[in-house]
């Protein structure tokens, strides 16, 4: 007779960042409780706290420690349905905010192009959105959260109480411990629609004017082609949008239906399907310029539709690069990252382009920072893909530019470091029992 | 989509801090509903509350007790009455997977997974069935499981507990139906809970979310038994239908 293996011996798949790369193996504990943290035994191992997995590279990854799912703490515990002020555990996520206020009228102050991340992370993350040239980072809108450390102090964290604390945690990569539950202030709406506009432009400089001329709109972003060269290098479309002031429908969102249920080929995602797509999708919009109300979804998160996208990059995963370039007047340093990525072919459909504002991010280790932002998406073709990457760190830091932890696999321990000077300064607030695959490479020298 | 306007309005939930039970409360509270929620511990209790109100609970009182004190029913349901009034709904939702291992082996932990699974329902049943009768009107649903529906090696103590359940509900059916009252068994497979987290998850795994609209939907239909999701309905009907000959090789 075969006797099934004891209960807490059984194997379970890896936990896997989106990008799907690298991969590594580590305990996967759930918190259910914000009473489940600290855990009551020790086991000496590192931990680090997970949400929704949505970071591209290894930041929410450890190597044989054990992974903190928070997605259990998805409890609400207070709002102000006049101010708009949330209080809720760390493992919410944005999505489950959007079913919650929308109808009443509420709407996220800053959102990332998924809404499939939770607030911890979007706070350890100190994330981004369309909207950061006018309203900052996640972090901007946060005004307290409660950090708990593994010894079970726990930590009221606000830009008055705790300020060191507080800087540190936004940004913070998750490393300075446990974050259990935060506010976020959220931004009255009075329709579900966005007052859209697409703009075409056929080069960098065309997309300068147009950020530049739209710097009183709430949501600016850009897609462009990293695809083709020659005439038609850094074409792309401008897309900004606002808020419709006209009220309208404020119903929650229906559940996306599409998936990509299995790992499709590595193959099927080449030179010329990507070609092909871009040039599909700039001249899909016939006129230079569109303007429509738009649904907010499609709007914000196009790809959110579609579960589990990822998967088109085949089984060896995706690597995503992403950088902000200081200055706006001088295009050399960005201009030279696009060639060299048009020059590898590497490149996917995938790519956007968004100038940053100037206001402050709260964190001590947050990405944005006044210039440029590029990011986009490489399938993992090895070597090719790491040399590529290897280049274009490699300029961003000629250029005294910066990179993002949260979707990046690859960045060398000496660009890490001069990308963030103050890493050690940091470093004194990490929980000691609290690692990450991510902060073990960058930390250590290679 | 649930619509909601037609739930009750006055709830109590027994084992209030599953992950079942709060899918379902949760999906209640925009609803203006009055709870009364029992569990073990304290601070759960507080934070469903709050997550309840948040959403728009007009009120949650929350107990906290041990079910398997059955001596302590009574006035627990007193209590119940008298903070909402009158119980529209009551939910059951207490329960523990245990360990089969364990439960083969020592007669006393196939014995308290019995009490807390079996005996303490029979108890709290019995009260609100008679509640319910009396009150000609009203919903008891309570949380068993597909496992009820045959004796498996990998997990007959908690089958048995749970079949029993299934059989003592049939006959308070059957005996209050002609009042008024509906009684609803719902019978869930596989879902992603804390209760399941050490068990591999496979692609017959529901989430707590999903089960919870089954079982809304179960209440306003006024439904007598329900496998959530419901393809276990028929995966079961299978599992029942294999002759004892061939069931008993099987591994399973």
């Amino acid at each position: 007779m075969k006797l099934p293996a004891p209960a807490n011996n059984y194997s379970r798949p890896p936990f896997q960042s989106w990008g799907g790369y690298p991969r590594l193996s580590a305990e996967i504990r759930p918190l259910n409780w914000t009473s489940d943290f600290p855990p009551q035994e020790s086991t000496g191992k590192s931990m680090l706290a997970v949400g929704l997995g949505r970071s591209y590279g290894d930041s929410c990854l450890l190597d044989g420690g054990i992974l903190l799912r928070t997605r259990g703490l998805d409890r609400l515990i207070d709002f102000d349905q006049h101010t708009g002020l949330l209080r809720c555990e760390a493992g919410v996520s944005l999505a489950e905010i959007l079913d919650f206020a929308v109808p009443r009228g509420w709407f996220l102050p800053v959102t990332p192009g998924t809404k499939y991340v939770t607030v911890g992370g979007a706070i350890a993350n100190d994330i981004h959105g369309k909207n950061h040239h006018v309203a900052g980072t996640f972090g901007c809108h946060v005004p307290r959260f409660e950090l708990v450390r593994s010894d079970a102090s726990r930590i009221l964290c606000s830009p008055t109480q705790n300020a060191d604390w507080f800087h540190a945690t936004i940004g913070g990569l998750g490393l300075t411990g446990l974050i259990t539950w935060a506010e976020v202030q959220l931004r009255p709406i009075v329709s579900r629609k966005i007052d859209y506009r697409a703009t075409k432009f056929r080069n960098l400089n065309e997309f300068l004017d147009l950020s530049q001329a739209s710097t009183g709109v709430e949501y600016t972003v850009a897609w462009i082609d990293c695809v083709s060269s020659g005439r038609n290098f850094t074409r792309g479309i401008f897309m900004q949008g606002s808020h419709a002031s006209e009220p309208g429908v404020l119903a929650p969102s229906p559940k996306p239906r599409l998936s990509v249920p299995f790992t499709l080929p590595a193959v099927l995602l080449n030179h010329y399907t990507v070609s092909a797509f871009n040039t599909l999708y700039y001249h899909r919009q016939f006129t230079r310029e569109k303007h429509a109300f738009v649904d907010y979804e499609p709007f914000f998160y196009p790809l959110d539709s579609i579960l589990h996208w990822n998967r088109i990059y085949g089984k060896e995963g995706l690597l995503q690069f992403q950088c902000v370039l200081p200055s706006l007047d001088d295009t050399r340093g960005i201009t030279e990252i696009l060639r060299t990525i048009t020059r590898s072919g590497l490149a996917s459909f995938l790519a956007v382009i968004k100038v940053f504002g100037n206001l402050p991010s709260p964190g001590m280790m947050s990405f944005p920072r006044p210039g440029i932002t590029l990011a986009l998406d490489f399938p993992v073709r090895r070597q090719a893909t790491f040399a590529l990457l290897d280049k274009l760190g490699a300029i961003t830091l000629e250029y005294g530019g910066s990179m993002y932890p949260a979707k990046d696999a690859r960045m060398k321990a000496s660009q890490f470091q001069a990308f963030y000077p103050q890493w050690q300064q940091f470093s004194r607030f990490i929980d000691p029992a609290f690692h990450s695959a991510f902060w073990q490479r960058v930390t250590t020298h290679e | 989509m649930n619509k909601t306007d037609s739930l009750p309005k006055s709830t109590l939930v027994l084992g209030a801090t599953s992950a079942i039970a709060m899918a379902v409360l949760r999906k209640m509270a925009p609803n203006g509903t009055r709870f009364f929620l029992v569990a073990r511990s304290q601070t759960k209790l507080e934070a469903v509350r709050m997550d309840l109100l948040t959403r728009g609970a007009a009120n949650v009182d929350i107990l906290v007790a041990d079910l398997d004190d059955t001596a302590l029913h009574p006035t627990l349901i007193d209590r119940a009455i008298l903070a909402l009034g009158d119980i529209q709904l009551a939910l059951i939702a207490h329960g523990v997977l245990g360990d089969q291992q364990v439960a083969q082996a020592n007669y006393a932990a196939a014995e308290a997974m019995i009490r807390t699974n079996f005996l303490s329902a029979v108890s709290l049943v019995t009260i609100l069935a008679n509640y319910f009768e009396a009150q000609r009107s009203g919903t008891l649903a309570v949380i068993s499981s597909v496992a009820g529906d045959r004796g498996r090696k990998s997990n007959y103590v908690y089958g048995a507990s749970k079949g029993a359940l299934n059989i003592f509900l049939d006959g308070v059916r059957n005996r209050i139906d002609r009042s008024g009252v509906q009684v609803l068994t719902i019978r869930p497979g596989f879902v992603a809970t804390p209760m399941t987290a050490h068990l591999p998850q496979g692609p017959l795994f529901a989430t707590p979310d999903v089960v919870a609209d089954g079982i809304l939907r179960a209440i306003q239909k006024r439904s007598d038994i329900i496998y959530v999701p419901g393809f276990w309905a028929f995966i079961m009907f299978v599992i029942r239908s294999i002759p004892q000959s061939i069931f008993k090789k099987m591994n399973l």
